[in-house]
């Protein structure tokens, strides 16, 4: 088997000096697929997601993207490398317009953005129509588009999302989840943590059910909402 | 026709003066206020920046008058300005590369950062005492007015004068260009964007790649602009001396904070609210008062509400309304 | 329970000020030395005041200028004897205006907390805070100008109650309290550069009322020939008894009574010293200081188990600014003069944090050791500065430049000061005896 796009592999480490929070944790998105975490609460998902983007030190393990090791690079740098992140709260600057808000999601490319504004007001088309209103002045569902659509700016191989339907009504999740689809479509790979775990294994490619920072169960979406264990510990049967 | 006098005098003592102080702590509050919403403290040393810009200014301003280079009509100081502003914004990215850079590598909390400040403000005002001197000066040449007020009554026959000076119209002048000049850079140019960016969410500036070294170069640059003009502005219109400029710090602070720290427009309305009170509250209303009044009405005081050396507490008792009713100012300012 | 460790490094760094101190009785003169210590004890005094509030409770108050000159005002009105005249001219009608001034605000207050928020509380409250204002100004107008016209050159201002000096250090003391009450009422419980801001903007207020208000205190035509605890110089060299002792002593009866008077205000201010310290110490160490702490580096944490953190704060914003109006007090009285025109803020607010912060915020000790050393450093860096420069600028001609910067020495001080600051807070940010 070839190696996926990004791994991280074996990830063990916790933030600054405090205990370990990961256990030799591994979690991979193939090309254009969509993988979810999923877990309890304090399970780790986040940490794992924010230990693949090296926003914390991992004591062991690898990160790898495309084939390169770039456990030692900083976040900033990982983003250049095509990684983007869209974090669970503050993920968008509330004082500038939507339009300057996908501008500077693009701060790091010099070539013309024109064409990927385009792409992100064909995705979401309610921000085309607000371009020039103050992010923070949207509504919740709003602001989730305009922080994935900053994300996408960056015309990234690799969207990973924190939580994106924190917060929003069942409808608006449920659009949301298809917009992300449609992401994948264009061949990103996303990588999503998420607390609706039935919905979000329905879409996802590959899932992963986190315990106490270990993988506890891993397999394609399809297989782990089938699977009776899954189901009773996690899906509410 | 005592209608008309009274509104002149009103123009003449409260509206220019007041639109000239205005500007000139707009532009102050604005130095602040930036460096409040990118480097996230109270700058206490920010007077004593505006006083070091305008002494570099005032010695290339004697500079060139010693050499005969002139810019008549307009008065020299306006030609040493640039010069002032380079040495400032030197001053300021060395105090930064030296003292701040440090503290905002441990991300130490903003008390700490205000008290670092005070040890820059010492060095600064010890620095600028130690080349030019505690004394008064004044550097201003060039023609004194705009308008006289003898010339003025003629033209009118009013029995009240007006009279502009040229520093405050070059001070109203300069001041509209440069705020246009900063909001055209704030709002249309990509690194004015990835200012306002920083500092409203600044671990989201971080994932989109702006480099933050970069955005506070570039607000010591403007910081170092704004308050090297705030200070030769003030210091034609008035005069230099290094304790007044340091004591400037109370109405600009009063400004940033009264239109919300952190928030430009904010600062420049903070800015003439303040003025504003500060002159009326201390303008001897007599003069308006006897136009207006029938005889038998005419107060026999000045009619002045508080005497002028009292200013300092018209800035602070706006300063304690606003951050007792509307913590976060006039229009929304952030919280560190 | 262990022995009290001695920390030899701590005693080292008193050691060393006292060094200082002695060296420059012998280099220059112990008039100077013993001037140093005296303002040193003051200084100690001040810094464990403001130790207090940012030590203890980490709050930022930069307004010690202001409560400094609040305790110099109390020795005058302590002190001085009443004008009797000025007190017929306008006296009671001066009371009549400040009790008139006080209803107004405390009448607005009540307004405020009584009325129903809307447009008529906003129009009731301007109506009753304006014709107060034009009633207070109506009263106290007059009686200002009756008060200040009584002989002008000599007294025109109202005069103290010709109490005993000394009852002036509590009364300052109480005086700084009252005002830090208010500070605290309005101001605490802000953000740390808000309260900055607003004490910085009290202070000025505070010594522009002093300046001007010439009916108060004289204003900028200062107050002196203040009484002194201590005898005068002259009386003692008439003392027969005294110079006998003084010429047994070897010592001439001129420098004998100025060291005896000198001295005496040391030992003094010592004894006020060890009483602060006894006391912060025993503060400390009690429940209270204590929960001071913990609020201090958790506030959030604090409140959450029920502290009344504004309370607290209060407490001891109050408690330290009574501690600094006490040493202002203490200083005007070792002047025997009270001069409104030189309370600046760099030296009276900014000079007492470089004292803290380098002592070391949160130690008592420290705050003291700071606020000996850097005021020999402030008085002494000005005639070492120009020892250098004479050094420095001997190969140049003589001329403008030569005399410039001899002449800018005096401002090399400000400078040190503010590097000594930085250098601290960068390489030992916890100062010189940090807090255990």
């Amino acid at each position: 088997m070839s190696e996926p796009f990004l791994i991280g592999e074996k990830m063990t480490g916790g933030y600054g000096k405090g205990p370990d929070i990961l256990h030799e944790c591994t979690i991979a998105v193939e090309k254009g697929e969509i993988a979810v975490i999923v877990g309890p609460n304090g399970a780790g998902k986040s940490t794992a997601m924010k230990a693949v983007f090296g926003m914390l030190d991992i004591r062991g393990g690898s990160v790898r993207l495309d084939g390169e090791d770039i456990t030692r690079l900083t976040p900033q740098a990982r983003v250049a490398k095509g990684m983007a992140f869209v974090p669970q709260t503050s993920n968008i600057f509330t004082s500038l317009t939507v339009e300057e808000n996908l501008e500077m999601g693009a701060f790091l490319r010099h070539d013309d953005i024109s064409e990927t504004m385009e792409q992100v007001y064909g995705l979401f088309p309610i921000l085309r129509e607000k371009r020039h209103q103050a992010a923070g002045e949207l509504s919740g569902g709003q602001r989730q588009q305009v922080a994935v659509g900053r994300a996408l700016m960056t015309q990234p191989t690799l969207l990973m999302l924190d939580e994106p339907t924190a917060g929003v009504s069942p409808i608006v999740m449920d659009e949301l989840f298809d917009r992300i689809i449609e992401v994948a479509r264009t061949g990103i790979s996303i990588l999503m943590v998420e607390q609706n775990a039935r919905q979000a294994l329905a879409i996802a490619d590959k899932g992963y059910v986190l315990v106490q920072g270990r993988n506890a169960y891993t397999g394609t979406g399809r297989e782990l909402l089938d699977d009776p264990e899954v189901r009773k510990s996690f899906l509410g049967g | 026709m005592d209608f008309l006098n009274a509104i002149v005098a009103i123009a003449n003592y409260v509206l220019i003066p007041g639109i000239a102080y205005g500007s000139q702590l707009a532009l102050g509050a604005l130095g602040v206020t930036l460096i409040y919403g990118i480097l996230r403290f109270s700058n206490f040393a920010h007077g004593d920046t505006m006083a070091f810009g305008t002494m570099v200014t005032i010695l290339f301003t004697w500079w060139f008058q010693s050499l005969g280079i002139s810019i008549a009509p307009l008065p020299t100081a306006l030609l040493a300005l640039p010069f002032g502003i380079v040495f400032t914004a030197l001053l300021l990215l060395g105090t930064d590369r030296a003292v701040y850079r440090f503290y905002r590598e441990k991300r130490a909390a903003p008390v700490i950062l205000v008290i670092v400040s005070m040890g820059v403000m010492f060095i600064m005002n010890g620095l600028v005492r130690f080349i030019i001197g505690p004394d008064e000066q004044r550097f201003a040449d060039g023609a004194r007015f705009l308008i006289r007020a003898r010339d003025f009554k003629q033209w009118t026959g009013l029995s009240e004068g007006l009279a502009i000076r040229t520093s405050q119209a070059i001070t109203v002048v300069t001041a509209v260009a440069v705020v246009a000049l900063l909001f055209w850079f704030l709002m249309r140019t990509r690194t004015g964007k990835s200012m306002r960016a920083y500092s409203d969410n600044e671990d989201l500036a971080l994932l989109s790649g702006i480099n933050p070294e970069r955005v506070v170069m570039y607000t010591w640059l403007i910081v170092a602009a704004l308050a090297t003009i705030a200070g030769v502005l003030y210091g034609l219109d008035k005069s230099f001396k290094p304790f007044t400029y340091f004591q400037l710090l109370l109405p600009i602070f009063a400004s940033a904070v009264v239109g919300g720290l952190g928030n430009p427009i904010g600062a420049i309305a903070g800015g003439f609210v303040v003025a504003f009170s500060e002159v009326t509250i201390t303008y001897a209303w007599k003069k308006v008062l006897v136009y207006l009044l029938p005889e038998s009405l005419e107060p026999s005081g000045l009619a002045q509400l508080l005497s002028t050396d009292y200013k300092f507490a018209v800035s602070f008792a706006l300063l304690i309304i606003v951050l007792l009713f509307k913590p976060t100012g006039l229009f929304k300012g952030k919280t560190v | 329970m262990t022995a009290m460790k001695v920390n030899w490094k701590n005693v080292a760094l008193f050691a060393l000020v006292a060094v200082l101190i002695v060296a420059t009785g012998f280099v220059q003169s112990w008039n100077t030395a013993l001037l140093i210590l005296n303002m040193g004890l003051i200084s100690a005094i001040m810094s464990l005041g403001v130790n207090l509030q940012w030590g203890y409770a980490g709050l930022f108050n930069v307004g010690i200028m202001g409560l400094v000159a609040v305790g110099g005002l109390a020795t005058v009105l302590t002190a001085m004897p009443p004008v009797k005249e000025a007190w017929a001219a306008g006296g009671m009608r001066m009371m009549l205006a400040l009790a008139t001034g006080a209803a107004t605000i405390g009448g607005g207050i009540l307004l405020y907390k009584r009325m129903r928020p809307g447009r008529r509380r906003t129009l009731a409250l301007m109506l009753w805070l304006v014709g107060g204002f034009f009633l207070y100004r109506a009263l106290f107008d007059p009686a200002a100008e009756a008060i200040e016209a009584v002989n002008p050159a000599s007294t025109g201002y109202l005069g103290g109650a010709a109490l005993p000096v000394l009852l002036a250090w509590p009364l300052g003391g109480l005086m700084a309290a009252g005002v830090a009450w208010l500070i605290g009422k309005t101001a605490l419980g802000l953000r740390s550069d808000y309260l900055a801001i607003a004490t910085l903007g009290i202070a000025e207020i505070i010594v522009a009322v002093m300046k001007n208000e010439d009916w108060l205190d004289r204003g900028v035509k200062n107050v002196v020939g203040i009484p002194r605890p201590l005898p005068y110089e002259v009386d003692l060299q008439r003392d027969p008894g005294f110079v006998e002792t003084a010429s047994s002593l070897g010592l001439d009866p001129v420098t004998a009574s100025t060291l005896f008077v000198k001295l005496g205000y040391g030992l003094m201010f010592t004894a006020v010293l060890v009483i602060v310290l006894v006391l912060a110490e025993l503060a400390l160490r009690s429940p209270w200081g204590r929960m001071m702490r913990a609020i201090r580096d958790n506030e959030v944490a604090a409140e959450a188990m029920g502290k009344d953190v504004v309370a607290r704060h209060l407490q001891v914003f109050i408690l330290g600014s009574a501690i600094v109006g006490m040493a202002g007090a203490m200083m005007t009285t070792l002047d025997g003069q009270l001069t409104p025109g030189t309370y600046q803020p760099l030296r009276y607010t900014f000079l007492i944090w470089v004292m803290v912060i380098v002592g070391g915020s949160g130690n008592n000790w420290g705050a003291i050791l700071g606020g000996f050393l850097i005021w020999f450093l402030w008085v002494q860096v000005e005639p070492l500065g120009k020892m250098l420069m004479d050094l420095l600028t001997a190969p140049l001609p003589d001329g403008a430049l030569k005399a410039h910067l001899l002449e800018s020495v005096a401002h090399m001080r400000l400078f040190t000061m503010g590097l000594i600051l930085l250098l601290v807070l960068r390489f030992s940010p916890r100062g010189l005896i940090p807090e255990k």
